[in-house]
């Protein structure tokens, strides 16, 4: 906690009083004479030259000209070039092609096309399954880990260690437990618990591949939802809980009225975050399966790649790139708009 | 909403525990949830430490003879200490690069109101919704190209790697420090300013030594995000310049998947990341929290 009157003695006199903001959903306005310092005009730094702001972003504005956004002007102008193969080292040679680039990745009557689609059905179900699994159980764990208990802090640190492991580390590990013959999964499922009538499913190749690959992704995503949800608890205020308990309410009714409300901010971040990282994860089918993905596990970003580096169709590849971002932008809008129309609704 | 009535100080909540049915599932959840985490961790330990024959024959949960040769091993089948010193090389150069850079772009963003602070925070915080694959292609044609116009060797160089990590982990670091100092009273930069401090003085001698958890955390996660990073060291990198996300999977292209070594190689990598990560997750919760405020 800040407190807003740190050094008084060295201050000028009357100078400077008050932090510029209060704590937002802190515990009502904590003291404190609030009249005074409620107008007071903003101080701006007035010894450095207007510049000196633009000098300090500087650098991450180059960096993200030059990685993100130059890149993503080019890709916009490749995805409208006959980018193959023959023009990759010398690029300004390539023809137009107008929209052709586009008719061939949306004629979902050609193979291509028809690739694209079930790539991107694929990640649509990957993703909403995923993002539900991370989120619940990164709530349940989170809730249920507020009250300190013995172990508690082992716990935690136990559910983050496969977010804290490198993406290949943790896919691989996984990679090894899902093969057919000397893997773990199957040696539970099939020779400890009998489950499956002594057959051994195959798990990389095939349509089990869906389940492997939401399996790990789940594994890797719900400790952040964990980390993210154990933060956002710590600003519900305690004394909303107090309140609650002498009016007699029991957890799980604190849970619903209190908890949970109180994390919908969090939430209208954290879902939107785990949505975008799993529609966009290259990382774990790419580990998971090598350069040729089953179709139960091809993720579009993944399906891009391969369709660019094995046919060195730079110009298909980079149109596909630019439809999966105008949906991305649709999506985010769209909930953007959805999540804050409903907040102020209810405000 | 319930009234938030301050309790008068005798009647604060009794230390009640809460009901069994809590209790119970809290217990059932959080062992379901420890066994998913904890198995594969266990499984990629212990077959770290298996011969190789145990690994290509069915799945036991213990070593038939615990061995350490895999660990030994693990070096000569793939260059690994190579790969290794690579990603320190990337790794730590991209973090360095990405904590100074976004000290001062959050030190710019949370004290002065500038024409196109807007603009930056939003595009800045965009670029991270989209997806790596639309960069990789342009990004990889313009390395290749500018190479075959200036002679600069890009592609497949460190430097360019660097530089493509640290703006990963640059907008995400930003938003969470301009969140902590905005924390941070103002005062205190003031009082930095009477005693003769430039801006840049007050930043380095105030702001930073009091926004050190946030520095702390963001560092972990630039360190993480470089170290972990698949897709563009993918292409962008060479025999000489691969890292360890590409080069690990190199067990597995010979004839034979040598499984305990690649859990050995594994385990080893992911040590140093988790250590550091479980170590300083406290920052990065209290960051978290302090940027979640703005």
């Amino acid at each position: 906690m800040t407190s807003a009157n740190v050094s008084p003695g060295t201050t000028r006199a009357g100078g400077a009083a008050g932090g510029r903001r209060g704590r937002p959903g802190g515990p009502g306005a904590a003291g404190g004479a609030p009249t005074a310092r409620a107008r007071r005009p903003r101080r701006r730094l007035r010894l450095p030259p207007r510049l000196l702001p633009y000098l300090l972003l500087a650098p991450a504005v180059v960096a993200e000209l030059v990685v993100h956004v130059v890149p993503i002007a080019v890709g916009v102008w490749m995805s409208f070039r006959d980018l193959t193969l023959f023009y990759i080292r010398d690029w300004a040679k390539a023809p137009g092609k107008g929209l052709g680039n586009y008719r061939i990745a949306v004629d979902f009557d050609a193979a291509i096309g028809k690739d694209l689609l079930g790539s991107f059905l694929v990640t649509v179900g990957v993703t909403v399954l995923a993002v539900g699994l991370s989120w619940l159980l990164g709530t349940a764990a989170a809730i249920l880990m507020q009250e300190r208990f013995r172990g508690r802090g082992l716990l935690r640190a136990a559910f983050l260690v496969p977010y804290a492991l490198p993406v290949y580390a943790a896919v691989m590990t996984w990679g090894f437990l899902f093969q057919r013959d000397t893997g773990m999964v199957d040696h539970v499922l099939v020779d400890q618990l009998h489950l499956t009538g002594g057959d051994r499913p195959f798990w990389l190749i095939g349509g089990n591949s869906f389940w492997a690959l939401l399996t790990v992704i789940v594994w890797r995503s719900w400790p952040f939802a964990f980390l993210v949800l154990m933060a956002g608890l710590q600003n519900v205020p305690r004394d909303l809980y107090e309140a609650s308990a002498l009016d007699g309410a029991g957890v799980w009714r604190q849970i619903r009225h209190i908890t949970l409300p109180a994390l919908r901010p969090v939430n209208q971040v954290l879902v939107l975050v785990l949505f975008l990282w799993t529609f966009n994860d290259f990382n774990t089918p790419f580990v998971l399966f090598g350069k040729a993905a089953p179709d139960g596990g091809d993720l579009v970003s993944l399906h891009i790649y391969q369709t660019s580096f094995i046919t060195w169709n730079f110009g298909a590849g980079s149109a596909m790139s630019v439809l999966l971002l105008l949906f991305l932008l649709l999506v985010t809008a769209v909930y953007l708009i959805a999540t804050s129309r409903r907040r102020t609704a209810r405000a | 909403m319930p009234e938030t009535a301050a309790p008068a100080a005798g009647r604060r909540r009794a230390p009640t525990d809460p009901p069994a049915s809590f209790r119970w599932t809290r217990r059932i959840v959080l062992t379901f949830l420890a066994v998913f985490t904890l198995v594969p961790v266990y499984a990629m330990i212990s077959s770290s430490l298996k011969p190789l024959k145990d690994v290509q024959g069915a799945f036991h949960w213990l070593p038939s003879e615990p061995t350490l040769r895999p660990y030994v091993d693990m070096w000569s089948t793939v260059p690994l200490a190579r790969y290794f010193a690579n990603s320190v090389i990337v790794a730590v150069g991209a973090t360095a690069a990405s904590v100074v850079i976004a000290i001062g772009a959050a030190y710019a963003v949370s004290r002065y109101r500038f024409a196109g602070r807007r603009v930056f925070t939003v595009t800045v915080l965009s670029t991270q919704m989209f997806p790596g694959i639309l960069f990789l292609l342009p990004l990889f044609l313009i390395f290749v190209n500018v190479g075959n116009a200036t002679g600069i060797a890009l592609y497949g160089s460190r430097g360019a790697l660097i530089l493509t990590y640290l703006t990963f982990s640059l907008p995400f670091s930003i938003w969470m420090l301009a969140g902590y100092f905005e924390s941070i009273p103002r005062e205190l930069d003031e009082a930095a300013r009477v005693d003769g401090c430039g801006p840049v003085g007050a930043l380095l001698r105030v702001i930073v030594p009091a926004s050190l958890p946030g520095i702390v955390a963001v560092t972990v996660y630039a360190f993480m995000t470089a170290w972990g990073e698949v897709l563009f060291a993918s292409v962008m990198t060479n025999d000489q310049t691969r890292t360890l996300s590409i080069g690990l999977q190199g067990y597995s292209t010979q004839h034979e998947v040598y499984w305990n070594q690649v859990m050995a190689a594994s385990l080893v990598v992911s040590v140093p990341v988790v250590a550091g990560f479980l170590l300083l997750q406290r920052f990065l919760v209290t960051g978290l929290t302090a940027g979640a405020v703005k």
